[in-house]
């Protein structure tokens, strides 16, 4: 039995914001229809009441003073925009015409 | 140069003789960077930029003054380590044309300890890979064998170092991406505890295992590099709140008493090349007549290590790659509405088993699966963890293979990425149970070198440096060259 299907893959690409062509979805449902019966094995243990670790060395929140402070000049910030216009990143208009204003 | 002064302490008296500069050494290694291009270990230099520091080391030196034990000696960084005015393209297409505005605390240690970074090395897309062949870069070769994989995903820093290009270079690891490519290159290769060294101006990849790390020929240098770039940062909130330990002077040469853990797990690892478990014996024997002593130990969890840890590190990359949507940085491929401009930058700018760890992490955080997938491998990630915590109460450190096999042929896994994954067996636990780990070498099957990893319990640097550079002292696999590097 196949563990994830093609339309599951596009579907999980989209939401990934990839978009795969026929070839690649089919490709990859098949590498990740394997890593995933592979994976199935943690299945097997009995993990009930055992508390997940997300951080392997937990160290406390760290503070700082709350200070408004400059990490990095904007202009050189923006130095790697592909489209900028001052010290903004310039991107395809979202909003519809009839929704402005 | 009368002969080719390869690692840090024959470079280091050298200067301090007088018998070379800062400048000739980092001339040498830019010019040897040059001569081993066909390699495609490193990807770019800065020979005026660190020309101009080896310059400013020498001027030091001609003072009486030192920053320390790397002053003017030539370095190298993998390429998803920022450095001002510098380029970061972690082996991507969609950094191609990135320059980074700011040093990254790599280049601001390394400058402070007075190092010369002379460029960048190559590695796997964004650090994903076993072998440094998932690059825009072309695949990284083998010193050893020219046809055979540097292992990955530090694979151009591991080369580097054992084609002679610098003596020491600076690797990450998150699931074994030092010590796996040090093992298939014959060089030593550290990953340090999670939190001794900071990511500000690393690349993320998977932020609960990503840690950066030391190559070098032997321990001792790893343990110079790590005192230069350990300590707390705020600028990383992982980072520990500590200050770098003192690792070299900890460097006794003395294992008498030392308990060294054996996991029966990993000595009986079906497919696991016997050539390989033989060496790591014999090294495990020669620190034994030095007055150590081995017990058996289990690690029952070992074979869901890659399970949990595939899990893990696509989840967060999935989360830590949204970033790449061609708004701020990096490529960007033209649209006229948003959506499409994210799906068409980042679907051509990304290579294929990146998106294949995307797409996976992705889906098992989605919703309906978070539970069965996330939230079980980082369950079982306490039980790994575990498993070292009960192992280390009867031992110091543990030793086992690094990998399973020596270097593999470029192009024979390529196109199986569970068999990828699979080569990292003996590497994926230490990173998730966050503890100190090195692969030094140990010794050769058919020609090729064989790493053996040292395991030490969380901030056991110190035990683990002492273990592996007494090794050293008693062998000389780590002095060993390929003939490409004489």
């Amino acid at each position: 039995m196949s563990r994830i299907s093609p339309e599951e893959v596009e579907h999980t690409a989209h939401l990934a914001r990839l978009e795969l062509s026929a070839d690649e979805r089919d490709s990859m449902t098949r590498d990740l229809d394997r890593i995933l019966d592979y994976v199935a094995s943690l299945q097997e243990l009995d993990t009930d009441g055992i508390e997940p670790t997300s951080h392997p060395i937990p160290v406390p929140t760290p503070l700082r003073v709350d200070e408004a402070v400059v990490p990095i000049d904007p202009a050189l910030a923006i130095s790697n925009a592909p489209q900028a216009e001052g010290t903004a990143f310039v991107v395809p208009k979202v909003i519809d015409s009839e929704d402005e204003g | 140069m009368p002969e080719i002064l390869d690692t840090v302490p024959l470079q280091r008296d050298a200067l301090d003789q007088g018998h070379v500069s800062s400048r000739e050494l980092t001339t040498a290694s830019l010019e040897r960077a040059e001569r081993c291009e066909a390699l495609r270990l490193v990807v770019g230099t800065r020979a005026e930029a660190a020309l101009t520091e080896a310059d400013a080391a020498d001027a030091r030196r001609s003072r009486g003054e030192s920053l320390g034990p790397l002053d003017g000696i030539p370095a190298l960084i993998k390429d998803n380590m920022v450095q001002h005015g510098e380029p970061t393209t972690c082996a991507s297409r969609i950094l191609e044309s990135f320059v980074s505005p700011y040093d990254g605390a790599m280049a601001e240690r390394l400058a402070a300890a007075g190092a010369v970074v002379i460029g960048r090395t190559n590695m796997d897309e964004f650090a994903m890979g076993s072998s440094t062949e998932n690059t825009i870069h072309g695949a990284a070769c083998n010193p050893w064998d020219v046809e055979r994989a540097c292992g990955g995903s530090s694979g151009g820093a591991a080369g580097s170092v054992a084609a002679g290009i610098t003596a020491l270079a600076l690797g990450s690891d998150t699931g074994g991406s030092v010590r796996q490519p040090a093992s298939f290159c014959g060089v030593s290769g550290m990953k340090p505890t999670y939190g001794r060294v900071s990511r500000w101006g690393l690349v993320a990849f998977a932020s609960s295992l990503d840690q950066i790390g030391p190559l070098a020929h032997s321990a001792r240098e790893c343990a110079m590099v790590l005192e230069a770039i350990c300590g707390h940062d705020p600028r990383d909130s992982t980072s520990i709140p500590e200050p770098a330990p003192a690792l070299e002077a900890q460097l006794s040469g003395d294992v008498s008493g030392l308990v060294i853990g054996l996991p029966r797990e990993y000595f009986d690892l079906e497919g696991a090349d016997p050539a390989v478990l033989e060496r790591v014996r014999e090294a495990v024997d020669a620190l034994e007549r030095m007055g150590a002593k081995t017990r058996e130990v289990s690690l029952p969890h070992t074979s869901y290590g890659i399970a949990a840890y595939y899990l893990i590190a696509t989840a967060e990359a999935s989360s830590n790659l949204a970033r790449y949507d061609g708004v701020r940085y990096g490529r960007r491929v033209s649209a006229s509405d948003l959506g499409e401009m994210y799906r068409r930058t980042r679907s051509e700018g990304f290579g294929d088993e990146v998106k294949r760890r995307i797409v996976l992490g992705t889906y098992v955080l989605s919703a309906g699966y978070y539970d069965a997938y996330y939230r079980k491998a980082q369950q079982v990630r306490t039980l790994l963890r575990r498993d070292f915590e009960q192992a280390f109460e009867g031992c110091d450190v543990i030793a086992t293979p690094t990998s399973p096999e020596t270097a593999f042929r470029l192009g024979e896994k390529a196109s199986d990425p569970l068999r990828m994954y699979l080569s990292d067996v003996y590497t994926v636990s230490a990173p998730l149970a966050g503890i100190p780990c090195i692969s030094v070498p140990c010794g050769e099957a058919e020609g090729l070198p064989v790493g053996l990893q040292l395991i030490g319990p969380a901030l056991g640097e110190a035990v683990v440096l002492r273990a592996a550079d007494a090794y050293q002292r008693v062998t000389d696999h780590h002095e060993r060259r390929p003939e490409f590097a004489l």
